[in-house]
This record gives structure tokens, C-alpha cells and sequence, in this order.
């Protein structure tokens, strides 16, 4: 099979839909200029032009609540954010409008399916409102599906789900997955939201993971592999639905959990997957459960103070050789995903 | 008598009997368990300007929604039972009083956050532009909603795409008990803001069904004809409190004098049609009469219907948040 780029692959995954559909269209701020969302939008808007590549002013509440009307009324709208930090803007449409619509109004007149992009993830110094992923944010609220897609296959599969289905969805693509490739299907097959994916397989630790934190997590594998630990990966893909069986059913094999993200830990998801292992299998967990997430501030700009506030596989590895009984030891430092960033921002 | 005019009286006059009744049962019972907010004083603002529309536009509210529903052609029955919050109801008891909804009609939903509904309205309307259809969307709203960022956003968006939206502002005076000037600029008006965004707009007597009529009219043929966005502040009142079903103006209340309150009852648009239609038809009180009884009978009737009506299934209680459920 082919390989393409995770950006790539989310381009494909638009222009297929776009193609085949003739309601799909795109809205956000700036989808339209050279750098077209990190490339995701850019061959859209060669092909379907500003009719339905649409530039739209710096008004995220009116647009998402836009999107919503267009919806009703038989369109389907690809809203896409260059900083997710921005969605909050957007909230009241996206929480008390799209994920209520079908529900409210009695549950057979149809519901209006907004797909959300929001980029999210840390460049260099982005600091506290511009570097924040909410998809726990989003992920609470019944009527929504939130998805954080980890390889290039999954983006263009669950975006195309997005894309052909009925609900209401917000995708949250860590930036720093963009250049990463991976064999992608040609054609626009859909990926289900709420099917988790084994990433690696393992016996002895299970580390839960969620976009960005999945390929953390292989790092860490590879590492710990060579210290007879033995990691398995599960990528969620989805966090809305989540795909509890998987979950469960990996950790009932290695009765260990390190549940990875890119976000806080409070009420967010490590917490909810912490919550489905504690309430499915209690006796299954043979050590207590390990989270690896943000720090309780914001995050900060100074370079070092950024390294030591974003997790990564060297956090992970940690967290498994404590679970299995070893010291941390001198295994070399692995790099964060991230660290090749070169900027500009 | 079916002459345009005599029907927007009609139309009043079903609204205030529907409500009036309503208002009663809802204080006397306490079956309908939902917040209510009546627009008893302020039928003219929806009957002129749905009346103006064709049955396919689409028309949103905020949450005094009765009136524009009922205005526009909702199912009355299915409104009552939503209110008592039956399966029958127009959103089976998942809505109740703010999230009112009949699509066959052109009654495309309310909504109760402030503003919400008001670039729903503008995306719709877009989407009915792209598709070349001479559809037009009105979405009804309170001066209080104007304060929120979203009105402004959605002036400009629509402004920008010129969309064949027409912004409806029932401006009455009051954000549940905070007057309009503790709120808003002395000296500017809802209007001037709309105009500043490049939205044509117009002031109109909201108590004057007949000038109502006429505004919607020409805003809805300015939309049509594709030259944007339109916004109509009409001036009006609500007699009854912000929500539920009493009056709120006695002393014990403190937030509006009793003389102006009067006042504005004074002006009721009833009333004002009734005199206005007088010279033309000379029996107009009696007709108004028999229109009373007759909706008096139809809204016995709705009630007496939605009472009778099942409750939910609490089985069906997840139903309608995902299609398909989800696993």
C-alpha cells in the first residue's frame, strides 16, 4: 500500500468526500490562503474553489452557529480551526445546539452534522492558549462524537466517517502528526468511531493512549522491550463513543494500566479510562492504575519549562518499569515526537 | 371576513386566547412543567411578520416561541402536549416550551441561550441562496439578545455573504427585570448597530400589526431579490413576567412602574387592529367575540387532548441523542 503524510491523508479524505458529495463544504479562518491548514485544506480549495472553500471572518461563535443552520437545512459543514484554543468561542453552538438538535427536538427530525477539525499540540513556545487540546472538553457532552486519530490511515478513515455520517463530530489533530507517514487506504473508506485499535502488542503493561501519546507510547515499547517488558499499546482513536472492551480486555490480559495524553488528568481522559477499568474489572489490576498528563498549570513558553511540562515516552517508560517492580535505571533519554520542531512558531 | 387584514386580527386573537388560557392552566395546575414565556401584549410582532412569509421560509425563535410558532402555522395540538411534556408533543417532551419545533409548517426550532438561534437563521439562509432556491429565513429575538458578541458577528457574516436572512428584534424593553438603558447606550438604537454592519434596517411600531406586515414584507423582498440581510427592531412590550404565567408590574416586583406598564397595555395591538378595522367593517367587535370562542374552544379542546396523551416510554429515555445509537 501506498504511504502518505498524516496531512495528506486528511486532504484526501476531503477532496474524496467533497467529490462525491456536493453539500460538503469548508469553513474557517484562513482555509483559503498559501499554507491551506497545514496543507490539509489547500488541495480543496484548488479544486472547489472559495464557493465551497470558504474564508470566514474572525467570528467562531456565528460560524459554528452557521454551520448549524446550514446543517438543518440539508448541508453538510466541515468547520476547521487552526488553533483549537479558538473552539471556545465556539462552544454554545457546538454544546447546546448540535449536540442537543437531534435529541431536543424529539429525536426523528434529523440532526445536524457539523464536523469540527481543531488543530492542537505544542510548536515551539506556543504557551498557554495556543498549545491546549480540549477534546476531553468536547468528549463530555452526549450527542457529540470526538475522535483524536493517530496515524494517517485513521485520519483519513475517521474523517471520512465524519464526513458520511450522521452526527455532529469534532476531530482534534495534533500538529506534530502532520509530517508523520503510514500506508493509507486509496479509496474513502470509513473507520468507525468507537473501535480502538491494538498499536502494539504486549503482555505485561498496558498503556491506554490517545493520539500524539500512542506513538509516545510505541517509543517507550521499544524501549522497554529491550529491558523484557513487555508493552502493549492501545490507541483509542475515539473518544466519544469509547471503545471500552478493548480497554478492558487488554488490561484483564496484562493487569497493569498507564493511561497517556496530551491533556490534564483531571476529569479528562485518563480519568475516564481509569473510570471504565475501575467499574468493568476492579480485580483485574494487579498495581494501581498510572497517569501520564499535563501538569496542573498552564502551559508555559520558556523552552525548558516546556520540556518539563509536555509528557512524552520518556514519562511513559517510566511509569511501566515502576509498575512492574524496576528502577528506573540509565536508559538513554528518548526524544518526544516533537522534539525535531524547527519552527518558525 | 377573510379580507389579509381581518386575518392578522384573527391570527392575534388566537395567540392571546392559546396563551391567555394556557397562562391559567399553567398557574392553576402545575402539569406543564416546563418554563414558559409568554408574549401576551406582543402577538403583532409575530403574526406580521410570519404572515409576511411563505410556507417555505423558515422562521426561528429564542424562547418566547409560542407566537411565532403558532403564527407560523404550528401544530397547536402538538405544542400543548410538548408543554405538558407528552410523547405527542412536537419534540415528544424532550424540548418543552423553548425548543419548540414544526418543520412541515417552516417552524424551524427555538432556542434558549441568547443569540443562539440568530446565525443558525444566517446559515440557513445561506444554504438556501447556494441552492438558488427565493427562500428567506426571519429569526425572532429580544433586544437582550443584541448584547451578546454572537449578534454582532452574525450582522457582519451575513452582511459579508449577503444572505437572505431578516433579523427580527422584538425590542420590549426589559432583559427579565434589567431595563433597556441599564443595558444598552442611551441614544443608540438596535437599528443603528445593524446598519453600521451594513445590514439595511428599519424601526417599526411592533404593536402595529398592519405596519409590521408591511416592514416584513419589504424586508423579506429585499432579501429575495438578493440584496442581503435585512433587520427589523419592533417596538413592543410583554405584559406577562419574563417567564410564567403572572403579571409582574405591582410594586411588590420594583422593576417597572405600574403607569407605563398600563401605558403599553393602553396600546394593545388587538385593540389597535380592532379600532384600525373598524371603519371597514363595522361588526368587527362581534366577529372578534365569536373568534375568541371559537379559539377558546380549540385550545379547551388541546388541552383536554394533551392530557389524554401518553407519557414518554422512560425505556425510550437515550432515544434521539445518537443515530444509530451508538454501542
Amino acid at each position: 500500500m501506498r504511504t502518505l503524510t498524516y496531512w495528506q491523508a486528511i486532504s484526501e479524505a476531503t477532496v474524496q468526500c467533497m467529490e462525491a458529495d456536493e453539500s460538503i463544504f469548508i469553513a474557517g479562518e484562513g482555509v483559503d490562503d498559501i499554507k491551506g491548514t497545514f496543507g490539509t485544506t489547500k488541495e480543496a480549495y484548488a479544486r472547489f474553489g472559495a464557493n465551497r472553500v470558504i474564508d470566514v471572518p474572525n467570528s467562531e461563535n456565528a460560524t459554528a452557529g452557521f454551520a448549524v443552520g446550514a446543517a438543518a437545512c440539508g448541508l453538510r459543514p466541515l468547520l476547521v480551526h487552526t488553533r483549537a484554543d479558538f473552539m471556545f468561542l465556539a462552544l454554545d453552538p457546538l454544546v447546546n445546539l448540535a449536540a442537543k438538535w437531534r435529541y431536543m427536538y424529539g429525536g426523528d427530525k434529523g440532526g445536524v452534522p457539523v464536523v469540527t477539525r481543531g488543530v492542537v499540540g505544542r510548536g515551539w513556545g506556543q504557551g498557554a492558549t495556543h498549545s491546549q487540546s480540549p477534546h476531553a472538553t468536547f468528549a463530555h457532552y452526549a450527542g457529540l462524537y470526538v475522535a483524536a486519530p493517530a496515524s494517517p490511515a485513521d485520519a483519513k478513515g475517521l474523517l471520512v466517517q465524519a464526513l458520511t455520517g450522521d452526527t455532529p463530530v469534532v476531530l482534534v489533530e495534533n500538529r506534530n502528526l502532520y509530517p508523520l507517514t503510514g500506508e493509507v487506504p486509496a479509496g474513502a473508506t470509513a473507520i468507525p468511531f468507537g473501535v480502538g485499535r491494538i498499536a502494539r502488542r504486549g503482555a505485561d503493561v498496558t498503556v491506554v493512549a490517545t493520539s500524539l501519546m500512542v506513538h509516545e507510547a510505541e517509543r517507550a515499547a521499544v524501549q522497554l522491550a529491550e529491558q523484557g517488558i513487555s508493552v502493549e499499546v492501545v490507541d483509542v482513536r475515539s473518544l466519544r463513543p469509547l471503545d471500552d472492551r478493548i480497554i478492558c480486555e487488554s488490561v484483564a490480559r496484562t493487569g497493569r494500566l498507564v493511561v497517556a495524553d496530551t491533556s490534564w488528568a483531571r476529569y479528562g481522559f485518563t480519568a475516564e479510562v481509569a473510570a471504565v477499568v475501575a467499574e468493568h474489572i476492579p480485580h483485574a489490576l494487579t498495581a494501581p492504575i498510572r497517569r501520564l498528563a499535563l501538569p496542573d498549570c498552564p502551559a508555559p513558553v520558556s523552552w525548558p519549562l516546556e520540556e518539563a511540562f509536555h509528557p512524552g515516552a520518556g514519562g511513559i517508560v517510566e511509569a511501566c518499569l515502576q509498575l512492574c517492580g524496576q528502577a528506573p535505571g540509565d536508559l538513554p533519554a528518548l526524544a518526544d515526537v516533537a522534539a525535531g520542531f524547527q519552527g518558525p512558531y | 371576513m377573510t379580507s389579509g387584514r381581518a386575518q392578522l386580527l384573527r391570527d392575534m386573537v388566537r395567540i392571546r386566547v392559546v396563551e391567555e388560557t394556557l397562562a391559567d392552566y399553567y398557574r392553576d395546575e402545575q402539569q406543564m412543567r416546563t418554563p414558559t414565556h409568554f408574549s401576551i401584549g406582543q402577538e403583532a410582532t409575530a403574526v406580521g411578520v410570519c404572515a409576511a412569509t411563505t410556507s417555505q421560509d423558515l422562521v426561528f425563535t429564542a424562547h418566547r416561541s409560542h407566537a411565532p410558532y403558532l403564527a407560523k402555522g404550528g401544530d397547536l395540538k402538538a405544542m400543548v402536549a410538548e408543554l405538558y411534556g407528552k410523547q405527542a408533543g412536537c419534540a415528544h417532551g424532550r424540548g418543552g416550551s423553548i425548543h419548540l419545533v414544526d418543520r412541515a409548517v417552516g417552524f424551524g426550532g427555538s432556542a434558549a441561550i441568547l443569540g443562539e438561534m440568530i446565525p443558525v437563521a444566517v446559515g440557513a439562509a445561506w444554504a438556501f441562496a447556494r441552492s438558488g432556491r427565493p427562500r428567506a429565513v426571519a429569526t425572532f429575538f429580544g433586544d437582550g439578545a443584541t448584547e451578546e458578541g454572537v449578534f454582532a458577528e452574525s450582522l457582519n457574516l451575513a452582511s459579508v455573504h449577503r444572505v437572505p436572512v431578516v433579523f427580527v428584534c422584538e425590542n420590549n424593553l426589559y432583559s427579565i427585570s434589567s431595563p433597556i438603558g441599564a443595558r444598552q447606550p442611551a441614544g443608540s438604537t438596535i437599528q443603528d448597530r445593524a446598519e453600521a454592519a451594513g445590514v439595511t434596517a428599519a424601526r417599526v411600531d411592533g404593536n402595529d400589526v398592519f405596519a409590521v406586515y408591511e416592514a416584513a414584507q419589504r424586508a423579506l423582498r429585499h432579501c429575495r431579490e438578493g440584496n442581503g440581510p435585512y433587520l427589523l427592531e419592533l417596538a413592543t412590550y410583554r405584559w406577562r413576567e419574563h417567564v410564567g404565567p403572572g403579571f409582574d408590574h405591582g410594586q411588590d416586583h420594583g422593576y417597572r412602574p405600574v403607569r407605563e406598564t398600563e401605558a403599553w397595555m393602553a396600546r394593545c395591538p388587538i385593540v389597535r387592529a380592532t379600532e384600525i378595522l373598524r371603519e371597514q367593517h363595522p361588526d368587527i367587535d362581534r366577529t372578534v367575540a365569536e373568534w375568541s370562542a371559537q379559539y377558546g374552544d380549540e385550545i379547551q379542546r388541546a388541552v383536554v387532548y394533551a392530557k389524554e396523551q401518553p407519557f414518554p416510554d422512560v425505556d425510550a429515555l437515550l432515544d434521539g441523542a445518537y443515530h444509530p445509537v451508538p454501542r
